[in-house]
């Protein structure tokens, strides 16, 4: 115990440097924490993605349509349980600042393919009734001040026109991993439109949802749904729920990785500055340490003091450091709810916070105690005065 | 010499520290004079204050009350930027630890001051050689002062102090570092100064050989100036 | 009167270790800051130069992409009709209706597939785009399922050369050519006959209208024309602009990015310049008591330490702009948000970033200076020399 009080009385000694010091690691911590975050809300789809749950699209590529006549015979394919279907619909609300996402789905089969998503049966059941009414996640419920029975109108792009809307159903996320800024309405209601409107556009899906009897057989089902609209005019892409959020993050990838070369270039500025202090630190105390061999105190007495020292100064500000993280998070995450619907610190950022913040500490004494160990006693002795 | 106007003239100089809670009178209402020309040793026992008054006539610490005349300029009313201008013409040091720039060789170091005047670049170094020609240093003006002696960097301090031509020359302890040797050297320096140039040198020391060849020696006890003024003979 | 700056250099060089490691800590956060904005930079780029100002697109209203947008052949006709239209050499308006749509396909590098544009041109839509030019090859013969493909799409994705064939459509494209269109978003796509593209892709309808104005300055009243068209539900942009605003969402993503990253990174390596500075001030305290005794003035010893501090930032400043430059040679391939499709960019280092990066590190330098300058010029003389 002692030995931790000399620690630290030494690492203090010099409050204003230490504290700075302190300081610089919490802040690089925070930061490489929050971009950790970054890359963990991009992964955010394929955390949330069940495997017994199958997408399937068109071949050509994501933006062309299905015909809805494909439901039945999906349905017949042994091992599917659940059909259901949708479109993207990439509505705005107000104006292209607010972008969140908004799907015009087959209700009831599809809330039951998402059992994540929360919703009371009253809710539900007024939703179903209402071709015009949808359901939104309590974040974006929230964001926006959308009350029950609330007329929200969303400017279609895709689907040219202004469409009202109105709140039925507000669903929770069973847990931290289900967005909840999502926009659910009803499919009829588009079709319908699309029949009057356009009529070419209707009896369209732009995907279809399917669920599984037993995770096991997604691989089978999804081949032989494909092979039922081979060489049709629409063929058919069909993969898990996770492969299929998994190219959407491929496509970025590149962008990914320049956010995890970032977070490297942190550590090693936080090592810059600590390597600092510790160097300069070192050789103020040259003189001490050439007396303390003076007294019999060995290299390895001398390595332990300078690498306690710095790891002391490196633990106090990796703790602040985790601890700043977490209101930042959430600071960070409401304001970019938008980009980021799912935003929150995993228990993997705070072990990789812990390793990178020892490594600096180990590393940044390196230099200084090879020097304190090196310095002959006479030569050290003599820069006391 | 005694017919000489006095160059330093101290009226009633009042100093004292704050320490914590107690006050420490440092000196008390001190008068004297100092001839131009003079060769003064200020001698006293450890906490006299005779290191104190040496920077109050060198205008780098303020007196209380009372008044300070250096060539007839009043440095007690001078501002903090008014005495720096004021203190780079009109003073030189000379320290105890010779206080060179670790950085800058003999011959910068010496011109140093010289920045503070309106010389151009080629001025300044004639001027600086040409001091340390006076301290005999010349051969050595491109060496750093950790590659000098103790005695060689007192020497070179010496001409940094006397670059400028200032109007007194002040030392605090100048041998307080040396060995006999090196002390020997810059004593007769000094005393080059004084009676070959005529400048004014008031030395603070312990040193009885230091003060021995001073031509006046005073003494301070407890803040208090003695009034006997030793002589001492040529 | 000043210290001479010889005095600044050479401390720094006496104790290098601390000068390399402080100036290293904020050469790193200039090299995020120069790294992104130079991506942005790049980004808006390649996008701008994507379009020619005499072009006009014309889309669907309230569509934000050629690919979210559909027009109808009427509709199209009626734009065909505007008097500002330029004329080409063969007598023809210089006008194309095209379609563009997303196909998958592969990438080389990964296998994994990536949303590339694909666009069913016109006779003219060539001439209307004088940047592309075709480097291998031959162009596609109308009425075939010829294609040609942008140099970036040959680079990045699998079959894709001269003779490969893409499947997509229930249809084989057989490449027979390769164009080039520099730095732009063309080099991302791949051409061919818009008539033959809407057959197998079943899309009646075109995406978009581009057409040249004979006179730049017309834009407006056209534009007015074809929006105020009751039939019709067109909007029109300059080709610049339409470009301009796809890599709007992107490139205001990568600055708010870039900024707040490195306002927090340079907290770091402020901290570690302040740290450096309050140990040099008080390392050379007996050499601030001289300076002071001297003569030399409170605001030449502050001027003196601040002016260090600034040469960190500074070299700081190059060291990182020295390391940016380097990320000219890296190609970046990623989904455009806004568009939904792929887009080739590479790092672009403008006279703009150098300077802000620079100053940016001289500012840098001056926050973590300015406490421990300031410190070192109040002292007190008889205090600091009482510390030799």
């Amino acid at each position: 115990m002692l030995f931790l009080k000399l620690l630290f009385r030494n690492a203090f000694r010099h409050r204003l440097r230490t504290g700075l010091t302190i300081l610089g690691i919490a802040i690089a911590i925070l930061a490489f924490g929050m971009l950790r975050t970054m890359v963990g809300a991009w992964y955010a789809g394929v955390e949330a993605s069940s495997a017994g749950r199958l997408v399937t699209r068109n071949a050509i590529s994501l933006i062309f349509p299905l015909p809805i006549s494909y439901k039945d015979k999906i349905r017949q394919v042994s091992g599917v349980k659940i059909v259901s279907y949708g479109n993207w619909f990439g509505g705005l609300y107000i104006d292209e600042k607010n972008f969140f996402a908004n799907f015009a789905v087959e209700p009831k089969s599809y809330l039951q393919l998402y059992p994540e998503f929360i919703l009371s049966s009253e809710e539900e059941a007024s939703f179903l009734r209402d071709r015009k009414g949808f359901i939104a996640g309590q974040k974006l419920v929230d964001k926006y001040g959308w009350k029950m029975g609330t007329i929200v109108t969303l400017k279609g792009t895709i689907f040219p026109g202004n469409w009202d809307f109105v709140l039925r159903g507000i669903y929770h996320g069973k847990d931290k991993t289900v967005d909840e800024m999502q926009f659910m309405f009803h499919w009829d209601y588009l079709n319908e439109t699309m029949k009057k409107t356009v009529p070419r556009r209707a009896d369209q899906v732009g995907f279809y949802m399917i669920g599984v009897t037993h995770p096991d057989l997604a691989a089978d089902v999804a081949v032989s749904i494909d092979s039922l609209f081979k060489n049709s005019l629409a063929e058919t892409l069909t993969e898990t729920e996770k492969a299929f959020a998994l190219t959407f993050i491929s496509m970025t990838e590149a962008i990914v990785t320049a956010i995890r070369v970032v977070s490297i270039v942190v550590i090693f500025i936080i090592l810059a500055v600590l390597a600092n202090t510790m160097v300069m630190t070192t050789r103020e105390r040259i003189g001490e340490y050439a007396v303390l061999k003076t007294l019999g105190f060995g290299g390895w007495h001398i390595a332990v003091m300078i690498f306690g020292e710095s790891l002391v100064i490196t633990t106090i500000g990796c703790v602040l450091g985790i601890a700043g993280t977490f209101p930042a998070a959430k600071v960070f995450g409401e304001s970019l709810v938008l980009y980021f619907p799912i935003f929150y610190v995993e228990s993997k950022t705070l072990i990789l916070d812990i390793i990178a913040a020892t490594a600096v500490g180990l590393i940044a004494a390196i230099i200084p105690t090879h020097r304190a160990i090196m310095i002959r006693i006479a030569d050290g002795l003599r820069r006391i005065g | 010499m005694e017919d000489n106007k006095p160059v330093v003239e101290i009226s009633n100089v009042n100093k004292s520290y704050r320490r914590d809670h107690y006050v420490l009178q440092v000196l008390n209402d001190i008068t004297f004079n100092i001839i131009e020309g003079q060769f003064l040793a200020l001698m006293g026992p450890s906490g006299s204050g005779k290191t104190t008054l040496l920077n109050l006539i060198a205008g780098i610490d303020k007196a209380d009350s009372g008044t300070i005349q250096i060539a007839g300029v009043d440095i007690s009313s001078l501002s903090e930027t008014e005495l720096a201008v004021w203190r780079a013409t009109h003073v030189g040091f000379i320290f105890q630890f010779y206080n060179l720039i670790p950085v800058l060789t003999a011959v910068e170091n010496v011109e140093l001051p010289l920045h503070l005047t309106g010389l151009s670049r080629r001025e300044r170094l004639e001027h600086a050689e040409m001091a340390l020609n006076v301290v005999n240093l010349a051969d050595r003006k491109d060496h750093y002062p950790g590659q000098l002696s103790g005695g060689e960097q007192q020497r070179v301090a010496i001409a940094r102090a006397v670059v400028t031509d200032p109007t007194i020359l002040v030392a605090d302890e100048p041998t307080g570092d040396l060995d006999r040797v090196s002390a020997e050297d810059v004593l007769n320096l000094m005393e080059y100064l004084n009676e070959r140039f005529g400048k004014t040198i008031i030395m603070v020391t312990h040193d009885p050989r230091a003060a021995k060849r001073a031509k006046v020696i005073r003494h301070l006890e407890k803040g208090f100036l003695s009034n006997a003024v030793s002589q001492t003979s040529l | 009167m000043a210290i001479p700056f010889s005095y600044n250099l050479r401390n720094l060089w006496t104790r290098r270790l601390t000068t390399f490691l402080t100036a290293g800590g904020m050469a790193l956060v200039v090299f995020v800051f120069a790294a992104i904005l130079m991506l942005a930079e790049g980004l808006q780029k390649t996008l701008v130069e994507t379009g020619s100002s005499d072009n006009v697109v014309v889309i669907r209203k309230g569509s934000s992409a050629e690919v979210q947008s559909g027009i109808e052949r009427e509709k199209a006709s009626i734009v065909e009709t505007q008097p500002e239209i330029d004329i080409g050499m063969d007598g023809q308006k210089l006008i194309a209706k095209e379609l563009v749509v997303l196909i998958s396909l592969n990438k080389r590098e990964t296998g994994k597939p990536s949303n590339v544009v694909m666009r069913g041109i016109g006779a003219n839509s060539l001439s209307l785009r004088p940047q592309v030019k075709l480097v291998e090859g031959r162009l596609p013969r109308f009425g075939s399922s010829e294609i040609i493909v942008g140099k970036s799409i040959y680079r990045s994705f699998q079959n894709t050369g001269i003779n490969d064939a893409i499947y997509s459509g229930l249809r084989n494209w057989r490449v027979v050519g390769i164009f080039d269109a520099g730095a732009t978003g063309f080099s991302s796509e791949i051409w061919g006959d818009a008539d033959q593209c809407m057959q197998a892709f079943r899309r009646p309808v075109y995406s978009s209208v581009i057409f040249k104005l004979r006179n730049s300055r017309d834009f407006d009243i056209v534009r007015t024309r074809i929006e105020g068209d009751p039939r019709l539900s067109l909007e029109a942009r300059r080709e610049t602009k339409y470009y301009r605003d796809q890599s709007e969402m992107m490139a205001k993503f990568l600055r708010i990015f870039g900024w707040s990253l490195t306002i927090i990174f340079s907290l770091g390596a402020i901290i570690g310049a302040m740290i450096t500075m309050y140990a040099a001030v008080a390392t050379r305290t007996g050499e601030i008591g001289t300076l002071r005794a001297l003569g030399f003035r409170r605001s030449s010893i502050m001027m003196a330490f601040l002016m260090e501090s600034l040469i960190l930032g500074f070299t700081g400043g190059c060291m990182g702009l020295f390391l940016a430059s380097f990320m000219q040679l890296i190609t970046i391939s990623t989904m455009n948000f806004q568009t939904f499709s792929e887009l080739a960019f590479t790092f672009t280092l403008t006279f703009d970033i150098i300077y802000k990066a620079l100053l940016f590190s001289i500012i840098m330098g001056f926050i973590g200076g300015v406490l421990p300058a300031i410190r070192a010029s109040r002292m007190y003389i008889v205090d600091a020399l009482r510390t030799v």
